[in-house]
């Protein structure tokens, strides 16, 4: 941790006190002043176990798209195929509890695959399943990942238009 | 009598404390206090079917404990006072259906343990009633998934983040000084301090103001000197937390050294993986029941303060970009004779 | 293949490191990044950048949510050409249901099998 010295810090808080109850405040001395004392991510580490944990389940993917292309299916349908299977994988590991252990570490190595898509879409339903099948496991299935689906419909959708529009 | 000193602190004359019982999860056994608390869990589900339940049930059992250490029966507890973090503060609320007590329920987040003792010493001494029983309590899983993820999300925690401790304290105060361990002198009812942190994983530094300046309003009221004092407790800061109040103190002319504790940041093992310790409404609730009960009872603290911090946000304020907003309440509390 | 398997991880691997890096910097959460990822991939395909990518790196490429992101506007745009403007609406689901369909199925699966535990760490 860094040491600040003269610092007062009766003044910073005297400056940061949050009165009125409109919270519109961006940015106060007190902000400032944690923001120096917290311990930050050690960066290299983080990186590095993102890197290899998302290389390793691209790799993975790449294996299975290799080996189906190898039995004869064609190459389009074997990527989407082997992004099923990963999926599929990856829910699995998400219900046996390995998949939060992995992401205790590799952070966005686990996350921006399209495994921690579904991690994001079983974790929950697991969570939630006490509330019953339908307001429990059907509605907060998607409280993570519905975002995903929701943003990448209307974009996609989007796009296509101002193609149409520009007709490229 | 003198009621109040200065402007904000309360004098109590007859509020005692008889006895303390303490519930802690499997993780807090495995921690530095787990051979101080009365009761361990060994799973988190104290078998039952979910973590809400199982919530419930260990207030039940902390309440039920305390009363069997205090040869009390349940009808002889005229108010029982308490909340936890989940909303509505369902799991309390649930655990006293099985009593004949009237209820009060409180929230303050993590700082509802001392909150309890606070509005319970005030009945108490303004005689209407004679014993009642204070309970505070979290649950690592339950708070979890309402406040942050799903257990199985697969996340990397940010190094400032605090670990929900599970557990629930139950004490019971009596204005009756026979076989009372310690006794609760004054009480500061905290400010709502809001310094404008927004991220919610840093509730030690959202929080730290709060007990600063509840305890600096405490020192200017009753002027007291800290060579006083053996301890001085917070709740959950954790140990940034911890750091940056000692700072803030320290800016204020009150320089406690060594004599400062922090419930959350003294709970766990650095092998355990807490980043800065614990924090939820078990911090403060087990640790005095347990630590600084014993420490009464074997006379080596003569008189401590205990300043239970909360951080008043829910999951939509801090979706809606609102900063935390934050409280601490003192309570000073003095062997009895 | 081992070539294309070392392509895969180097590619895949470096995605990940950005959004590490992303994550470091902003503390954003998991289904933001998620968000964000998605976005970029599917503006790149937009401008027709992603499937090169794809072409080259594998599943290093298609992997990653930017994949999915691809792939939906890839959808959405072959929809066009099929249907015009019906097909642009639902072109993008079409193309990714698989994946979405997967990811439901098994989770209602394990949700029925597995209870949640709780972290020890």
């Amino acid at each position: 941790m860094k040491e600040i010295k003269n610092i007062n810090t009766k003044e910073i808080i005297e400056q940061s006190k949050i009165k009125s109850y409109k919270n519109d405040v961006k940015k106060t001395p007190y902000m400032d002043y944690v923001f120096n004392v917290s311990p930050k991510s050690s960066h290299f580490k983080n990186l590095f176990w993102a890197y290899f944990v998302g290389g390793l389940i691209c790799a993975l993917g790449q294996i299975i798209i290799d080996l189906l292309v190898q039995n004869g299916i064609e190459d389009k349908v074997a990527s989407v195929f082997a992004s099923c299977i990963l999926v599929a994988l990856a829910a699995c590991a998400t219900g046996l509890g390995i998949y939060d252990k992995l992401g205790r570490f590799a952070g966005a190595g686990s996350t921006v695959p399209i495994t921690g898509f579904s991690n994001a879409m079983v974790a929950p339903a697991i969570e939630f399943r006490s509330e019953g099948m339908i307001y429990g496991l059907g509605a907060k299935m998607f409280t993570v990942a519905g975002p995903v689906v929701v943003n990448g419909v209307v974009i996609s959708c989007a796009i296509a238009i101002i193609h149409l529009l520009l007709g490229v | 009598m003198q009621k109040q000193m200065g402007k904000q602190t309360l004098v109590f004359n007859n509020v005692f404390v008889k006895e303390g019982f303490s519930v802690a999860g499997p993780k807090e056994k495995h921690g530095l206090l787990g051979d101080c608390f009365d009761f361990c869990l060994d799973d988190d589900k104290f078998g039952e079917k979910s973590f809400e339940k199982a919530e419930c049930k260990m207030f039940k059992f902390a309440i039920d404990g305390v009363l069997n250490k205090a040869n009390l029966q349940p009808d002889q507890i005229e108010t029982m006072l308490g909340g936890d973090l989940l909303n509505q503060i369902v799991s309390v609320s649930f655990a006293m259906r099985a009593y004949n007590s009237s209820f009060l329920g409180l929230y303050n987040a993590c700082g509802t343990f001392a909150e309890s003792l606070l509005v319970g010493s005030c009945l108490i001494d303004g005689g209407y009633k004679n014993n009642i029983v204070c309970i505070s309590g979290s649950h690592f899983s339950t708070a979890e998934r309402q406040y942050r993820y799903p257990l199985e999300l697969g996340v990397l925690r940010s190094p400032v983040t605090q670990w929900t401790a599970t557990g629930s304290g139950a004490s019971i105060l009596s204005k009756d000084k026979m076989g009372a361990i310690c006794q609760i002198t004054k009480g500061v009812a905290g400010r709502v301090v809001d310094l404008g942190i927004k991220d919610v994983n840093n509730m030690g530094a959202a929080m730290a103001p709060a007990a600063c300046d509840t305890i600096v309003q405490f020192f200017n009221d009753t002027n007291e000197k800290i060579q006083n004092y053996d301890a001085v407790f917070t709740g959950d800061l954790g140990k940034l937390g911890k750091k940056i109040l000692t700072d803030l103190l320290k800016d204020n002319d009150l320089c406690f050294e060594d004599k400062l504790f922090d419930c959350g940041a003294m709970l766990y093992k650095q092998e355990q993986q807490t980043f800065q310790g614990g924090s939820g409404a078990a911090c403060s609730a087990i640790v005095f029941n347990s630590f600084i009960l014993n420490k009464f009872k074997e006379k080596q603290y003569k008189k401590i303060l205990l300043a239970g911090t909360g951080a008043l946000l829910s999951p939509l304020t801090s979706f809606q970009g609102e900063s935390v907003p934050c409280i601490a309440h003192c309570l000073e509390v003095c062997s009895c004779c | 293949m081992l070539l294309n398997i070392a392509k895969a991880f180097l590619m895949g691997g470096f995605i990940c490191m950005l959004g590490q890096l992303v994550i470091n910097f902003t503390h954003l959460t998991n289904g933001k990044i998620l968000v964000m990822f998605l976005i970029i991939g599917a503006i790149l395909q937009g401008f027709g950048l992603y499937q090169p990518l794809i072409d080259v790196f594998g599943a290093g490429a298609s992997v990653p949510i930017s994949g999915f992101g691809c792939s939906l506007v890839n959808g959405a745009l072959d929809g066009i050409r099929a249907e015009g403007f019906f097909g642009a609406i639902k072109g993008g689901l079409q193309a990714t249901a698989p994946g979405i369909a997967t990811a439901i199925i098994f989770g209602y699966i394990n949700a029925l099998l597995f209870r949640p535990r709780t972290k020890k760490k």
